[in-house]
């Protein structure tokens, strides 16, 4: 019944179908798919292209993959994978019999090749225009020329259109046409693609005997003209690129060192176990995702918002604890704080190793934050990471609220700057220690929220900022917000703009001689404390 | 009084003190070499080379007030240069047959680099592990003291130093066989490493090595630029305005510190026949620092004693129950400098006096209390024995 109805309606369309062959003859057209002679089965394809049936494009790329066969009924089914398919309705069905695959010669390629880039060229759909465009430039075809310069003639969209000049240039670059080579180059020249760059370099080079591959003048100064014009957008799109990933990596760095920063100038000691709040922040992540697919799964887009205010509970829980329990009893002797932090450091990794394995977890990204904003061709930023600069802006500007506005910031201000004094005008010292230590634990934590949306969580996720961070204390200087987050965007962006020239081991190493090289001038940091307070 | 340097060799112990010596002298070189069971032998004799790097440590730590979370960069480097003797001293014995040490067949290299020649010669290596360190050390050290880094600052600045180090090495470009470091070593001066007798010859020159080290740095701090060194760990402000320059003790007790790891690194790597690194990581270093501390620092034969207790239940610990070892550890980390900030060298005092009938409890000297700013200071027992 439904597929009487289904005739019908195709009936209709191919009546409606101005261009459309008469039924009968498409039917033939199918049928001479399975003959054992390759040019009428070419000679099929071509009719079936021109045919304008909605089931000709499926049916021509299915060749193309070799998934088309009669079963032994003679009826033609594609493999879609998962099952079989009618060719000509889309209709799911079993195969009936024993299937006999279609063989496809290069003569038959050669007439596939065209006919079904011509079909995609057409179809109404503007993306699946860009997208054939895209694949025709990326692999040109140069029995598709006629194709795409046709596509090019009726094409509308100016994407679309640059696509195909590109794609029709790329290939009459090789013409023996010194007129057309001329036309292609300026082409390239007037739409700047940084992939072309290997095609223009051979248009330019010398043989090995020494002759020019390209003679003629005129070509070869718009090729050095377009080589140039890449070699300008290059690198623009790789500064953007560095800058961009330096931010990010900045932002890291600032969320994972802030806190470290802030009670190094309050209690002068390091907390070697700071890295571990970014990865209890971490797991912390982990198991609010594995709370909400158990029991909400229809919210599980929306876990991260939870985890924010868990992450910092729970790590600045930890902090608190953390100060209680043993940094106040050490209070006054910097490199033994030093020391018991890092003990502690090692029993949490070793805690989490015990309760989670010691294999990374996995933590997936949101819907929201998959994928990517694409700036320009060959630069893409994932949306995680835009959110995690995002964040990061969110979480100093609350901090900043919170140490410049409030009667709690104020009383850190005063016993950082002179811890004698402010106990002496009733600053409760002790308090304002612990609270302020949980506070720079949680602020780690929700960097160890942010981390988990960049890579892997596993026990040893802390240890490997552990180094960076202090880097960023060292340079930005101690207890001020604004060299905090100089030292952490100067970190970053070093880092990223450094690595691509030597490499990523050799950049680190770089960065660390060059921080070493400016405590020389600035033992301080960049923003020192001035006065008796900055005597470390 | 006598000033003779023999003289005053003599007046570094007591009789007692020079007996307890005399009887670690003979138990290290004689008695554990003739009735250890083979399979120990290197793994004492490891401790013995950690027993050395701990000496140093407890030199620029508990002696001058620095710790350095990087000693494990120049272990390393003592032990690479070594390494890289042995690693020629193979020959064509390698898996590839090659004159060329089997990690530079597998990248395809042609021929030495320019910075492993020389190492086919035994005396060559022996001194770059001791010199490589040691200009290192001593370029970063002025770098570092000049500008007046301290405390906090200059230990995480080591710890980069290793980290750093750390991610050198790791690079198979940097021609130190990379992830893997240096490994499958064969002989050594002639003589095969699997051999027993040859084990039982490196844990004595081990033991010989600890023994002179330790008589060494004894006399270095009982000397008066001991005495300078303890002064700038108490207040390095005031030794300044006394007309001493603190950069130059400082520099030169931080070099020979490296000197000295370097040393340990060079007996280390036969013994356990591999060096990566590994050893340079940030971890490693820190642990080092922690033999000290348990050990007691400023004690010097405290901090030998921690770093063979540490290891030996590191041994013990992670044959037994591998997954408590990083318990135990950090707990050591966070509970010997709250409780036990002397470490075990002050109960071993403590021990020596009860035995002695507690007469002397009295006049045990007590560590200042700590000031704000500054390392709790340690007081030696030697410092007191050769004050005039």
């Amino acid at each position: 019944m439904r597929n009487a109805v289904l005739t019908l309606l195709f009936a209709l369309v191919v009546a409606l179908c101005p261009r459309a062959v008469r039924a009968g003859e498409l039917e033939q057209a199918l049928d001479d798919l399975g003959s054992d002679d390759f040019g009428r089965v070419a000679a099929a394809v071509v009719s079936i292209a021109g045919s304008g049936h909605p089931r000709a494009l499926p049916v021509l790329q299915a060749l193309e993959d070799q998934k088309l066969s009669f079963d032994a009924s003679g009826a033609l089914l594609i493999d879609t994978g998962e099952g079989f398919v009618m060719a000509i309705s889309g209709e799911p069905r079993a195969p009936n019999g024993a299937l006999r695959a279609i063989a496809a010669n290069n003569r038959v390629r050669r007439a596939l090749g065209p006919a079904v880039s011509r079909l995609r060229l057409s179809a109404p759909d503007r993306a699946a225009r860009r997208e054939a465009a895209l694949e025709l430039f990326k692999r040109p075809d140069a029995a598709t020329l006629d194709v795409m310069r046709r596509a090019l003639e009726r094409e509308s969209d100016s994407e679309v259109r640059d696509l195909l000049s590109l794609g029709i240039a790329r290939l009459e670059l090789h013409s023996e046409d010194a007129e057309r080579r001329l036309a292609a180059v300026t082409t390239m020249r007037r739409l700047v693609d940084v992939s072309l760059r290997e095609d223009l370099e051979r248009l330019v080079a010398a043989r090995p005997d020494g002759s020019l591959v390209e003679t003629d003048r005129r070509i070869r100064k718009k090729a050095h003209a377009a080589l140039r014009a890449i070699e300008t957008k290059t690198t623009l799109i790789n500064l953007v690129a560095n800058t961009f990933y330096g931010l990010s990596l900045g932002s890291v760095l600032l969320l994972a060192s802030l806190g470290l920063g802030i009670t190094f100038g309050l209690m002068r000691v390091i907390n070697m176990a700071h890295g571990e709040m970014l990865m209890i922040g971490a797991y912390t992540t982990f198991v609010v995702q594995n709370l909400f697919l158990g029991f909400a799964p229809g919210a599980l887009d929306w876990y991260l918002l939870a985890a924010l205010p868990a992450a910092f509970l729970v790590c600045g829980g930890v902090g608190i604890a953390l100060e209680r329990l043993v940094v106040r009893h050490l209070y006054g002797r910097p490199l033994e704080t030093l020391l018991a932090t890092w003990g502690i450091s090692l029993m949490l990794i070793q805690t989490v190793r015990l309760l989670f394995g010691a294999q990374n977890v996995t933590v997936a990204n949101p819907s929201w934050l998959s994928g990517g904003f694409e700036l320009m061709p060959n630069l893409v930023m994932p949306y995680s990471r835009l959110a995690i600069v995002a964040f990061t802006v969110g979480v100093v500007v609350l901090v900043g609220l919170l140490l410049y506005r409030t009667s709690f910031g104020l009383q850190i201000r005063a016993v950082t700057q002179n811890r004698g004094m402010a106990a002496s005008m009733g600053i409760p010292a002790k308090r304002v220690d612990a609270l302020t230590f949980g506070l720079g634990s949680g602020v780690a934590g929700l960097g160890g929220v942010a981390l988990s949306q960049l890579g892997n969580v596993g026990p040893e996720l802390g240890q490997s900022y552990i180094v960076d961070s202090f880097m960023v204390v060292v340079l930005g200087g101690v207890g001020d917000l604004l060299g905090a987050v100089l030292g952490a965007m100067g970190l970053g962006l070093l880092n990223k703009y450094v690595e691509p020239m030597v490499g990523a081991v050799l950049g680190k190493i770089i960065i660390l001689t060059l921080i070493v090289l400016f405590i020389q001038k600035r033992p301080q940091g960049l923003f020192a404390l001035r006065g008796r307070a900055a005597e470390v | 009084m006598d000033t003779s340097i023999l003289a005053r060799f003599v007046r570094l112990h007591d009789r007692r003190g020079w007996t307890a010596f005399g009887a670690c002298a003979v138990l290290l070189l004689l008695v554990l070499p003739l009735t250890l069971p083979d399979y120990l032998v290197p793994l004492l004799g490891k401790f013995l080379c950690f027993a050395i790097a701990a000496i140093a440590i407890d030199l620029i730590w508990g002696f001058t007030g620095i710790l350095s979370l990087g000693h494990g960069v120049f272990f390393a480097l003592g032990g690479y240069a070594i390494g890289m003797y042995l690693m020629l001293e193979i020959g064509t014995a390698g898996v590839y047959r090659s004159n060329l040490p089997d990690f530079m067949v597998f990248l395809d290299w042609k021929e030495l680099p320019w910075f492993w020649r020389g190492f086919d010669n035994f005396g060559f290596a022996v001194l770059m592990a001791l010199l490589v360190p040691g200009v290192i050390a001593f370029v970063f050290g002025y770098f570092a003291f000049r500008s007046r880094i301290r405390g906090v600052y200059f230990s995480i600045i080591t710890q980069a130093l290793t980290y750093a180090a750390m991610l050198l090495f790791f690079r198979n470009e940097t021609g130190f066989g990379g992830n893997n470091g240096l490994t499958d070593f064969k002989h050594i001066y002639g003589y095969s490493l699997s051999d027993p007798a040859t084990k039982t010859g490196l844990f004595v020159i081990s033991g010989a090595a600890l023994l002179l080290v330790y008589l060494g740095s004894r006399y270095l701090v009982c000397s008066k630029l001991g005495r300078v060194l303890r002064a700038v760990r108490d207040d390095e402000a005031k030794v300044r305005f006394m007309g001493y320059d603190p950069l130059r003790y400082k520099l030169f007790v931080w070099t020979l510190s490296a000197v000295l790891c370097g040393l340990a690194g060079a007996l280390y790597v036969p013994q356990v026949g591999i060096i990566n690194p590994g050893e340079m990581q940030p971890a490693a270093s820190i642990e080092m620092a922690i033999w000290v501390a348990v050990g007691g620092r400023g004690t010097l034969f405290g901090a030998a004693a921690g770093a063979l207790v540490v290891n030996g239940a590191k041994s013990v610990f992670t044959g037994l129950a591998p997954e408590l070892w990083l318990y135990v550890l950090g707990a050591t980390f966070v509970l010997i400098p709250v409780l036990a900030p002397r470490g075990i060298a002050a109960y071993g005092g403590v021990l020596a006096q009860l035995l002695r009938g507690r007469r002397a409890v009295a006049d045990t000297p007590r560590p200042p209390e700590p000031d704000r700013e500054a390392e709790e200071s340690v007081v030696t027992e030697g410092s007191a024995e050769v004050r005039p």
